[in-house]
């Protein structure tokens, strides 16, 4: 067997990359803002789609890196630079929160005082869903999920120069005080914003619900950068087949798990058939919205099912990253389906406001992915196991 | 030695470079029916044999179709073909009920079955032993040495090329492998006839000595499980008293204490001419008589007491209540007719009681008062 030779040069991603997602991101920001002029309600309900989708992002990137580490996982070290790059999105998401608080009330039916004095169930809820409470709890997560993502790439930016595997060992012990962190987190987060537009409606497996559609969204990002720059020589030639093969794995497994999540979910209030919770699926299996439920079935887990379940498909660059765009583009169907028909009951609505929420995300990673990751190096080369990750074999 | 059969020529080498080597300049001259034993798995020695990749994965998905079909087909054939039954309010074929155990189902079949078919047809079972087991080369390659062999079955196998090949490629050892003579000619004892014979001799007999255990031997009296007890047992005979029942009658003339019987046992005309309706139909009497009469006379009156119940057409059809003969009729033929039958129609004194009977009475005549308005009444 040959010599290890670590084949990494640094090169900077070229300026028209940083180009393009300026582009994307100021027309899909246009685009938002003339919505925010013309119906402000609607322009509101994309911007927390849009929102929530980039928050999968960093929640699917941040988990990766610290799964990564408390697994002791190998293969994937030369890829934990791109998701502590993508989870630098975590900097601008409290920014992006902002247009949202000012439309506070016109999205949550629990903001207003005299519809909670009234009702029941609001007023029960109230000592947890009240305005105050809310951003608090926003602003803890997000002080919680940057404190965290200084830690780890603090530590992984200074183990380039030194090298030295303490530091590895210091990052698992962060990883096991992380996780629980995370994992409640999530949850909050996903209730606050998502399950709360609907505060009549119970389901005690949302968060992982939408924990799993980001985890998704996590791996299907990674799987595309990490390939391209692979292919474009940013890596490394040591990585192989075998590396893409558990891109797609992955990608293959946890689509089965969020049709094992989504599927639980109907299953148990379609089973007990308890009004306070049928209500939230009536309202997506009728009018226009059936549609739409069974093309997410298709879109979110069959497609890629059979796309991936095949052994040659899963290591196949092509078809890999067309699949995490698809993938990436189902998560965005999934939102919609999640929260548009709060605005609009009876069928989906599909105008030129809806355009934003596939342009502006786009831009927004780009972005993001293009600034962090300038003057890094994107392989992390002063982990020790980065030797063993680049020679992996199944 | 000569009537041995050869199975195949086998080389070891020290080091895993050189198994790599020899695999792949093996398969390059094209040889098919070769095979690599080592002490670990060897990273991209699939590739150096140039092996297709494996087939097993199809068989898999065969199998799960094959689960996934058969448990949906079960489950619609029993709850909607054989016992069609409404469970909770649910369509009969009630797809998200049926998704668990179809997934269930599917990954039990592909997996059980995947393993099987592996080791059937993979492994060729049954085999009692393979050739190479007790030889010189499999205790090597189970240890420090790397191991190539080619069998004798394949179509450019010839002993002395090969063993130049192996001196070329830097074997340290070549060794012949041959068949065992025992398994060669070799046919599994299972399709025996004396074997086959004597498993059904032994079914028969654990069957039948089964059958008087299990059906005689244990219901031999005293120590018989108390099945069969010196009392009286519902529905069955007695031999204690001459007629055979075990309960007595009553003496005639009998009453039941706070009981009044009913005086007009076979006598219409007597219950029409004395019986008065004893209640007041008010609001909750009515509503009282309509739910006792949808359940129990609807069936074959109607719910609106024309005669069209759904049970029409199954038995000799009921007469309309509404006809002039049965309006004319006083409260207490009515009841009457409830408390004993008549013509096909049985006794409902045992469901209904007399309070019950004289409020459908009221709302019998609601009916027929709403079938016969007149002009003043919508006034």
């Amino acid at each position: 067997m040959s010599k290890f030779q670590l084949d990494y040069v640094k090169k900077p991603i070229p300026a028209k990359v940083t180009m393009i997602g300026l582009v994307l991101f100021l027309i899909g920001a246009g685009i938002l803002a003339a919505g925010f002029a013309s119906d402000h309600v609607r322009a509101a309900f994309n911007m927390n789609i849009i929102y929530m989708f980039l928050l999968s992002v960093g929640v699917g990137s941040i988990f990766i890196v610290a799964l990564e580490y408390i697994a002791g996982a190998v293969w994937s070290v030369p890829f934990r630079r791109v998701n502590e790059v993508n989870a630098g999105i975590f900097w601008i998401l409290p920014l992006l929160a902002i247009p949202l608080i000012f439309n506070m009330h016109d999205m949550f039916h629990w903001t207003h005082k005299e519809a909670v004095e009234g009702d029941k169930f609001l007023t029960q809820k109230a000592p947890y869903l009240n305005e105050s409470f809310f951003y608090i709890r926003s602003a803890a997560f997000f002080f919680l999920m940057i404190l965290f993502y200084t830690l780890f790439t603090r530590l992984s930016k200074k183990q380039d120069t030194t090298g030295e595997g303490k530091l590895t060992g210091r990052a698992i012990k962060m990883s096991a005080m992380f996780l629980p962190i995370f994992g409640i987190g999530v949850t909050i987060m996903s209730i606050d914003w998502i399950m709360s537009l609907e505060p009549h409606w119970f389901s005690t497996i949302f968060g992982v619900y939408y924990f799993s559609g980001s985890l998704l969204t996590g791996l299907a990002l990674l799987t595309f950068i990490a390939i391209t720059l692979h292919q474009k020589g940013y890596l490394s030639k040591y990585i192989n087949k075998d590396h893409y093969y558990n891109f797609g794995a992955l990608l293959f497994a946890f689509t089965n798990f969020w049709a094992y999540i989504g599927f639980s979910q109907f299953l148990l209030i379609w089973y007990s058939n308890i009004p306070e919770e049928t209500f939230w699926y009536i309202n997506r299996m009728e009018g226009g919205w059936g549609v739409v439920s069974l093309l997410l079935i298709i879109i979110r887990f069959a497609v890629p099912y059979f796309a991936l379940v095949a052994q040659p498909a899963k290591s196949n660059p092509t078809r890999l990253k067309f699949m995490s765009i698809w993938i990436m583009f189902a998560h965005i169907l999934d939102l919609y389906w999640l929260i548009m028909p709060t605005f609009s009951k009876e069928a989906p609505v599909f105008g030129w406001i809806e355009l934003s929420l596939f342009i502006l995300p786009a831009g927004v990673i780009i972005l993001v992915f293009a600034i962090g990751s300038k003057n890094k190096n994107m392989l992390p080369v002063g982990d020790p196991k980065l030797q063993r990750g680049l020679e992996f074999h199944l | 030695m000569n009537n041995k059969m050869l199975y195949s020529l086998a080389a070891l080498f020290d080091s895993p470079d050189k198994i790599m080597k020899a695999a792949k300049t093996v398969a390059d001259k094209g040889y098919k029916k070769f095979d690599v034993n080592t002490p670990y798995p060897v990273h991209g020695m699939d590739g150096a044999m140039k092996l297709p990749p494996s087939k097993l994965g199809y068989f898999a998905l065969v199998l799960g179709l094959t689960g996934a079909t058969l448990a949906l087909l079960f489950m619609w054939w029993t709850t909607n073909v054989d016992y069609p039954n409404v469970i909770g309010g649910k369509p009969l074929f009630a797809l998200p009920a049926f998704i668990p155990i179809t997934f269930e189902v599917t990954v039990l079949l592909a997996s059980v079955g995947t393993v099987a078919s592996m080791i059937i047809f993979f492994f060729k079972f049954p085999n009692n032993s393979h050739p190479v087991h007790d030889t010189e080369y499999m205790k090597k390659v189970s240890s420090d040495r790397y191991g190539l062999l080619i069998e004798a079955d394949d179509e450019k196998f010839n002993e002395a090329e090969i063993r130049a090949l192996y001196q070329e490629l830097g074997a340290e050892s070549i060794e012949e492998i041959y068949f065992d003579e025992e398994e060669t000619g070799w046919k599994p004892a299972v399709f025996d006839k004396k074997f086959i014979g004597f498993l059904v001799l032994l079914a028969i007999t654990v069957s039948t000595i089964a059958y008087f255990i299990m059906n005689k031997a244990l219901f031999e009296a005293p120590f018989d499980w108390m099945m069969t007890q010196h009392k009286f047992s519902a529905q069955k005979p007695t031999d204690f008293f001459e007629d055979g029942f075990s309960m007595r009658e009553p003496v005639k003339g009998t009453v039941a204490k706070g009981f009044m019987p009913y005086l007009y046992t076979g006598q219409p005309d007597s219950a029409e001419k004395y019986l008065v309706n004893p209640s007041f139909p008010d609001d909750a009497n009515l509503e009282l008589g309509k739910e006792r009469y949808d359940i129990y006379c609807s069936p074959c009156h109607g719910l609106y007491g024309d005669g069209d119940g759904r049970l029409n057409n199954q038995f000799p059809n009921p007469p309309s209540l509404h006809t002039d003969k049965v309006r004319n009729w006083k409260d207490g033929r009515i009841f009457h007719i409830m408390t004993e039958g008549q013509n096909i129609m049985p006794s409902y004194a045992k469901q209904i009681t007399r309070e019950q009977r004289w409020a459908i009475i009221n709302y019998v005549r609601a009916l027929q008062r709403a079938k016969h308005a007149n002009e003043e009444d919508v006034k």
